[in-house]
């Protein structure tokens, strides 16, 4: 599968306050939460970003709370997937379990610029910038998380398997 | 070859005998925590599963203690869906009303979580009890949903890094100080994905509240676990509460490191987090002049009896500033009953504080204590990111109980020496 979007930077260490701040955590709803995405970073980006866009990101990305509510207000504002040279442990796992797509690579995060157009290859990890026309390979994804993404998420991985 | 304490805890609960850095394993888990602000997701996606029904309901914990007493319909809705279910699986260890308290300090004080313990949480604090000498994180609410199906989760065998504190603390630094001077020194990501394992004479010094608040503070260098070696003070602790057998791991002196560290506690001085990352760290001398609107005591961080202790001590007697806000929670209910029975809260009231009801409070922007735009606040709490008190605008910094108490009587940020 292959991914297109516009890009979006954001710096280090970019936190789940950050990306869905906890005065709105007292509700669930994607609808409700993508309203509210990245506010405390850029006010301005829940009105721009569209279906398909991108984040880029430095290192760290998602430190901080467990709150599943992050990356569930990434996925519902449209965002495709988050490129970032480091990702914090439980936004990692939280990512996969929830089929958001993320990519680590410090190139790639390094060098594509706001506004880039960006294709990603979900399953290679090929990450290619349209723009530049420069390209990236992400890190490779542990076995048992690809079995986890073809599964469709965790809780569909123990329903299928019976089990972790 | 050697293991460190959490390979040895994280192969206990597998089928192997040993595990490597870089493996991952399916555990068996001894508790599995979620709060009123993950336990939703955890129910809906657990209530995905065919045959919804928890493997072993006496290991799922769960605590409303974000946005309790309700602060309004969306909030009182997620906690009666978590209290509904509750309900419906005949959890034992569910606390709600008169029993709730700061989740990681309530799980240690009711002997909920041991020694050897293989513990996640959908809370990325639930590392605390590492200071136990149990292996526990913080984990997002579907792991916890496929933990309450299966009473099992994923690890990655993460590497372990050494820190020692040696030497004698300086006059009012506890565990927070040495805590905030490790992320300090080693940055937020400085333990991303490891294991930081913390001893030394100046950890055997302290208390098991103080290596609590170490452990606490493990996730704010990205770390996967914040561990200290279980000892007699830990068995003293733990034993009367415990309900259930416990083992104690220590590492083998063969064990592999990725890094070794050492401090030296005479020269760590009570140390301030400045916003916006816990990494920002001054000692109390090199802080300047910083006028502060807000002083919050509490957290799962800081209130514990013993930080109250601290604060009470410095209070006692005087007047929080007429510019500050001072606002004081026990962490829970038993810490509450413990501060009037030892007139800590009377201290508090005579000096002009607020108390709150145990509960997360003002330490994660939810309601009991929201900052203006423009606003500082100096708080016991483990983060100061933008916006995690209140306004976007506003500014939290990060000390422990002595510093935040002196600061409250003097308005501005102040070592206790400065008021005493
Ligand atoms: S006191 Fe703060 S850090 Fe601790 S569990 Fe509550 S919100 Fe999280």
């Amino acid at each position: 599968m292959k991914i297109m979007g516009r890009v979006f930077r954001f710096g280090d260490d970019i936190d789940t306050d950050a990306i869905i701040p906890a005065r709105y955590l007292n509700t669930s709803d994607p609808e409700e939460l993508k309203k509210h995405c990245m506010e405390d970073a850029d006010p301005s980006f829940p009105s721009k970003v569209g279906k398909g866009d991108i984040i880029v990101a430095g290192k760290n990305f998602g430190c901080g709370s467990s709150r599943e509510h992050a990356p569930i207000a990434i996925k519902a504002c449209g965002v495709s997937c988050v490129i970032a040279s480091s990702f914090a442990r439980i936004f990692f796992r939280n990512s996969f379990n929830m089929g958001l797509l993320i990519f680590e690579s410090d190139e790639a995060s390094g060098e594509i610029r706001e506004s880039d157009i960006v294709e990603v290859d979900a399953s290679t990890g090929l990450i290619k910038n349209i723009t530049t026309g420069k390209q990236y390979q992400a890190r490779p994804i542990p076995q048992f998380m690809q079995e986890l993404i073809a599964d469709g998420g965790l809780m569909e991985h123990i329903i299928k398997r019976g089990g972790i | 070859m050697g293991m460190t304490i959490a390979e040895k805890i994280l192969a206990a609960h597998t089928d192997a005998r040993e595990v490597t850095p870089g493996d991952i394993v399916k555990v068996n888990v001894d508790v599995a925590l979620a709060n009123d602000i993950t336990a939703p997701l955890a129910i809906k996606a657990f209530e995905s599963g065919k045959q919804a029904k928890p493997a072993d309901p006496d290991k799922i914990v769960f605590v409303l203690d974000h946005f309790t007493p309700n602060k309004d319909i969306a909030s009182a809705n997620q906690c009666k869906m978590v209290r509904d279910f509750a309900r419906r699986h005949e959890l034992e260890h569910f606390f709600d009303a008169g029993e709730v308290g700061v989740e990681h300090a309530l799980l240690p004080e009711k002997g909920l979580v041991l020694p050897g313990d293989l513990i996640i949480g959908a809370d990325s604090h639930t590392c605390t009890y590492g200071a136990l000498g149990a292996f526990a994180t913080g984990v997002g609410s579907t792991d916890l949903a496929g933990a309450m199906l299966t009473a099992q989760a994923w690890m990655k065998v993460p590497e372990s890094m050494k820190f020692v504190f040696k030497g004698e603390l300086l006059p009012w630094v506890g565990g927070k100080d040495l805590i905030l001077y490790l992320i300090g020194d080693i940055g937020v990501d400085g333990g991303l994905y490891r294991v930081l394992e913390i001893e030394g004479p100046a950890i055997d010094s302290l208390d098991v509240s103080g290596r609590l608040t170490i452990s606490n503070m493990a996730i704010e260098a990205g770390a996967k676990a914040g561990i200290i070696r279980a000892d007699a003070k830990t068995e003293a602790y733990v034993k009367p509460r415990a309900r259930r057998p416990y083992t104690i791991y220590t590492s083998d002196e063969d064990a592999r490191y990725v890094s070794i560290r050492e401090y030296d506690c005479s020269n760590i001085e009570p140390q301030v987090a400045f916003p916006h990352l816990p990494e920002n760290t001054r000692p109390i001398s090199e802080v300047g002049e910083v006028r502060i609107d807000q002083v919050f005591i509490g957290s799962c961080t800081n209130g514990r009896i013993e930080d109250l202790r601290v604060s009470a001590e410095i209070l006692k007697g005087r007047k929080v500033d007429r510019g500050v806000r001072c606002i004081v929670m026990p962490a829970t209910p038993d810490v509450f009953r413990q501060a009037e029975a030892e007139g800590l809260i009377r201290i508090f009231l005579e000096s002009g504080a607020i108390i709150g009801p145990p509960s997360c409070g003002p330490c994660l922007g939810g309601h009991l204590g929201i900052l203006a735009k423009g606003e500082k606040a100096l708080a016991t709490t483990n983060r100061n990111f933008v916006g995690r008190m209140g306004d976007p605008a506003s500014e939290v910094y990060l000390s422990g109980p002595a510093v935040a108490a002196a600061s409250a009587i003097a308005g501005k940020i102040s070592s206790p020496s400065e008021v005493m």
